[in-house]
């Protein structure tokens, strides 16, 4: 019973948001993805985007229909269904405290529902400025979706521009 | 290093327990459903025969994704993230989880196919698979 205790505390404590030296917490742009059949089922076929992505209705609309996942069958057991379903809308967008999940759903009306991240207003903004040929003409990128191609430390949750990497291009500053 | 190299053999071992047993059942399954006489031929003429995409006119087969050769990694025709090796030989967590298994041929054969295998084609590209 203590070491399942003390686990938990580890486990808390290496999840809490990383303080730097200067005192400033800059904590992750979206919280990482931690939840392990999210992990398991979604992240098999690309990245695991995190909950804070999308506001909750956009995770919810999506779920619905995992037949036609952007043109590939993603279908689930119906447990597995139901919990990433709970864990995508429970740490939404428009639920969670971290700083691009709360502009993300700042950007957004109260009746848009988008199913891709890259239609969301903030994340568009973001990348006005790409030329297309960095990006769709990329081969080594392809999509805007494909977050991981050029943010080194999305797969943790970290878009920050200073670790931006564009395939054949290098950094981008704006 | 002596009880390192124990742990893999060990580990090996059980992943080769599990695929023998996780096959074994499935292919019993599928007989109960009406198929036999699996073929590792048949499969893998199957895995290797192209079908056109009804919406989008592109020609897929399970090669698209994952290879003739199954010793090597593939690659999601979509996001283009690598696919681990789907011989068992070389990958050793192949076919140890029927609710894996079945989760992949309703997602793959619907993509691929645009239909659900029969029990038939399941057994024959498990056959397949697992030589």
């Amino acid at each position: 019973m203590l070491s399942l205790r003390l686990l938990i505390l580890v486990a808390a404590a290496s999840a809490a948001p990383a303080t730097f030296a200067d005192g400033w917490d800059r904590g992750p742009d979206v919280a990482p993805v931690t939840n392990a059949p999210y992990q398991q089922e979604c992240a098999s076929c690309h990245m695991a985007y995190q909950p804070g992505l999308l506001p909750a209705r956009s995770w919810q609309r999506l779920m619905g229909d995992l037949a036609d996942h952007f043109g590939d069958n993603a279908e689930l057991a119906p447990d597995d269904q139901t919990a990433i379903t709970t864990f995508l809308t429970t740490h939404a967008a428009d639920r969670a405290p971290e700083k691009r999940a709360r502009k993300i759903a700042a950007s957004l009306r109260s009746g848009d529902t988008p199913l891709r991240i890259t239609d969301t207003p903030y994340i568009k903004s973001k990348h006005r400025e790409l030329p297309a040929r960095l990006v769709t003409g990329n081969p080594r990128v392809k999509s805007l979706a494909q977050c991981n191609a050029c943010h080194t430390r999305a797969e943790h949750g970290s878009y920050s521009e200073s670790q931006i990497d564009i395939p054949g291009y290098g950094r981008w500053e704006d | 290093m002596k009880r390192a190299a124990t742990l893999v053999l060990i580990s090996l071992f059980t992943a080769a327990a599990a695929r023998a047993a996780t096959v074994d059942e499935r292919l019993a399954e599928y007989r109960s459903q009406g198929a036999k006489n699996f073929s590792a031929q048949a499969g893998e003429r199957l895995w290797n025969k192209e079908f056109t995409d009804a919406r989008t006119g592109d020609r897929r087969s399970c090669a698209t994704c994952h290879r003739a050769n199954l010793a090597e990694t593939g690659k999601h025709a979509e996001t283009g993230k690598p696919i681990k090796p789907m011989k068992p030989a070389v990958n050793p967590e192949r076919l140890s989880d029927a609710k894996k298994v079945e989760k992949w041929f309703l997602r793959n054969c619907k993509w691929t196919y645009g239909r659900e295998c029969t029990a038939q084609e399941k057994g024959d590209i498990l056959m397949f698979i697992n030589q």
